[in-house]
């Protein structure tokens, strides 16, 4: 992967195949604690301890969920060549939890990356999901939720592309404005 | 400033819209975004065509998101179903390829063979 924001994607889709109707997607910046931390919290089914366990080893991975693959331990090793690791915390029936942290100074960490593309192609393609997006940096805190999209597809009456559309701007600005560093 | 009971609403009547819409859509058009399609490009394939059914102003058709299809080689995939319920998968779609699927497939009803991976 060569952006942040494409893992996030990637465990993402993990959530909406584990029948997730909630995701939290959360990212901390901070240049002062030279940390970027991310996290990905849903409602899906979940997974069992040994699971949980399994999907961070590529050669433990069986097929039977697809919410097994490469994706995870691909985004651990990323972690861990940037100083930092990745934890995921995963009940049955109540969802999972994926945090990768990593330091933010560090040569070997990817750029974000277009996390506005990952979060609107994510909205629109599944809109009975609730996605729930937070940004904090060390000049503040930028949230957006999905549901904002439906209220201006009903102000405008216009179709979901455009509601995506006009709330991209409303996105990179909000991230400009807390000093989000999109690279 | 609008109660929590307001916005409720205004959801619910987006929601009850979107599903409409969805159900009148002639096309649906889907993105497979496995780990190995997101790695291939496949969401910048997806943004291209988003952006190009909001230009054209494009009701027919609606977009949603895949896992992975199996044919990693072949990512970035899409597929699209029409209205005889016909599923042409597209491989190595690139954001150019995309909008012209938008362009011949979704507006004109005209397979684009060049892309074409698997069809039926």
């Amino acid at each position: 992967m060569r952006e942040l924001s494409l893992n996030i994607l990637d465990i993402v889709m993990n959530s909406i195949e584990a029948g997730a109707t909630r995701v939290i997607t959360a990212i901390v910046e901070s240049p002062s604690r030279n940390l970027l931390q991310i996290a990905v919290r849903d409602n899906g089914r979940g997974m069992s301890d040994e699971l949980a366990r399994s999907v961070l080893d590529p050669f433990v991975t069986t097929r039977t969920t697809r919410a097994v693959g490469m994706g995870l331990p691909l985004f651990r090793q990323t972690a861990l060549l940037a100083g930092g690791d990745l934890r995921i915390d995963s009940q049955i029936g109540k969802g999972t939890t994926v945090i990768a942290f990593m330091q933010l100074h560090n040569l070997n960490r990817p750029p974000l990356g277009n996390i506005v593309d990952t979060m609107m192609n994510l909205m629109t393609a599944s809109p009975n999901v609730h996605f729930f997006y937070a940004h904090l940096t060390d000049g503040g805190r930028f949230c957006f939720d999905s549901f904002r999209l439906f209220s201006i597809m009903a102000e405008h009456d216009c179709s979901i592309y455009e509601a995506a559309d006009r709330a991209r701007q409303n996105f990179e600005n909000g991230l400009r404005r807390i000093g989000a560093r999109l690279f | 400033m609008k109660t929590l009971e307001d916005l409720r609403a205004i959801r619910e009547k987006a929601q009850r819209e979107l599903a409409s819409r969805s159900s009148a859509a002639k096309y649906r058009i889907s993105v497979a975004m496995g780990t190995c399609g997101i790695a291939a490009g496949a969401r910048n394939v997806m943004s291209a065509i988003l952006d190009e059914l909001n230009k054209r102003n494009v009701t027919q058709a609606v977009v949603t998101q895949t896992g992975c299809l199996g044919y990693c080689d072949q990512e970035p995939m899409v597929q699209v179903t029409g209205p005889n319920n016909v599923t042409i998968t597209y491989g190595k779609v690139t954001p150019e390829a995309a909008r012209r699927i938008v362009d011949e497939h979704i507006l004109k009803d005209s397979v684009v063979s060049a892309y074409v991976f698997k069809q039926g």
